[in-house]
């Protein structure tokens, strides 16, 4: 199974700035190992965010998309103790959901 | 008309050099930095190695909870700022992966050898990365603090001066070539003068550390001997006395720096 990200998500006025790392290979498909044979494609390709179940993003990724991926984002209309859930499904079907409370 | 013209131009010039003042390399990479602070890929690391740290593995099925970096078993808070230092159960002076190895290997039941031979973020070497990254951050912010009671730890500060000025390899070059003086660079990364303390989070305070354009997390160990790549010497054995008195010279150069490590690099 996939290492678990790393969530911190802190009221900013309003809002709340939610920050999470990643852990992902993020191979291209494109590069080739010492014996000059090609590293198969592996990326995440689908993100969501959830505050208290309820979706408040979702996004596409692809191969461009660095290793150990680093994503921010605000949510208007959280507050502290709001429970916010992120999820990431990758081109291999493997996907992790980790979870935080906004402070 | 003329007159006007030309204090028009004046005006102008001086206008423009105002809104945009020069910005220097440096700056660049040092915003390029607060930029990526937050979102530091180590962090990922740190928690690997917290988990590895209480796990029991090996061959005998141990943690590594009892393992002595210096401050007393399982202390691991400031223990990194006080190493590479002297230890008397192995009658050595060790820095952070080498006594790691030793905990690996007295109580877990690993080989060091073995490991020490293995290729950086293979295997056992991909757990050292991952601990040198929890164990350095439980000193962050602390002051670099080597000890040099031990005669031993002395003389591997000489040894590690020695080896720093000594000049070899096709291009006859040292690690003092790039690091022995102050505003050298290589393109446009400044280089750290590490015959004396070059300040807080710079140099040795400065590692392990995330590397961002490879994404991968480098100990003080694999930094040496990428070092010694640049340089076209033999490659250092890993956890070697050589990069051992190499730490010590470092370390003891930036004595009261503080250590920002695992810090973020390109």
């Amino acid at each position: 199974m996939a290492d678990p990200m790393r969530i911190r998500a802190q009221m900013a006025g309003d809002k709340a700035t939610v920050r999470v790392l990643m852990n992902h290979e993020m191979e291209t498909g494109l590069r080739k190992d010492a014996a000059g044979k090609v590293i198969p494609a592996w990326f995440i390709q689908e993100v969501t965010a959830q505050l208290n179940g309820k979706p408040v993003l979702s996004a596409q990724w692809g191969m461009s998309v660095s290793k150990n991926p680093f994503l921010q984002f605000s949510i208007k209309g959280a507050k502290a103790g709001d429970k916010v859930a992120v999820n990431w499904k990758d081109n291999k079907g493997d996907t992790r959901t980790d979870e935080a409370t906004v402070s | 008309m003329k007159i006007i013209r030309l204090i028009a131009a004046a005006l102008t010039l001086t206008v423009t050099v105002s809104a945009y003042p020069q910005k220097s390399a440096a700056d660049g990479i040092a915003e390029y930095r607060k930029m990526l602070e937050d979102g530091n890929p180590a962090e990922l690391f740190e928690a690997k190695g917290e988990d590895i740290w209480k796990t029991s593995r090996g061959p005998k099925k141990a943690t590594l909870q009892k393992c002595d970096l210096g401050l007393g078993p399982g202390a691991v808070k400031g223990a990194w700022v006080q190493m590479p230092r002297w230890f008397a159960d192995t009658g050595r002076v060790q820095d952070l992966e080498s006594r790691l190895l030793t905990c690996m290997e007295t109580l877990q039941g690993f080989n060091a050898a073995e490991i020490a031979n293995t290729g950086f973020d293979k295997g056992e070497q991909a757990t050292l990365a991952a601990l040198s990254a929890w164990i350095s951050s439980e000193s962050k912010g602390q002051k670099m603090a080597l000890p040099q009671g031990h005669a031993e730890e002395r003389r591997f500060y000489e040894l590690g001066k020695r080896a720093f000025f000594f000049r070899g390899g096709p291009m006859d070059f040292s690690c003092a070539s790039c690091h022995g003086e102050e505003g050298k660079r290589i393109r446009l990364q400044d280089l750290p003068n590490l015959t004396k303390n070059p300040g807080n989070g710079i140099g040795f305070a400065a590692w392990p550390a995330y590397r961002v354009s490879s994404g991968e997390m480098w100990s003080m160990q694999r930094r040496l001997n990428d070092c010694y790549r640049q340089q076209r010497f033999p490659y250092p054995g890993f956890a070697s006395d050589l990069t051992v008195a190499l730490g010590v010279y470092m370390g003891v150069n930036a004595m009261g720096a503080e250590s920002i490590a695992p810090a973020l690099k390109r």
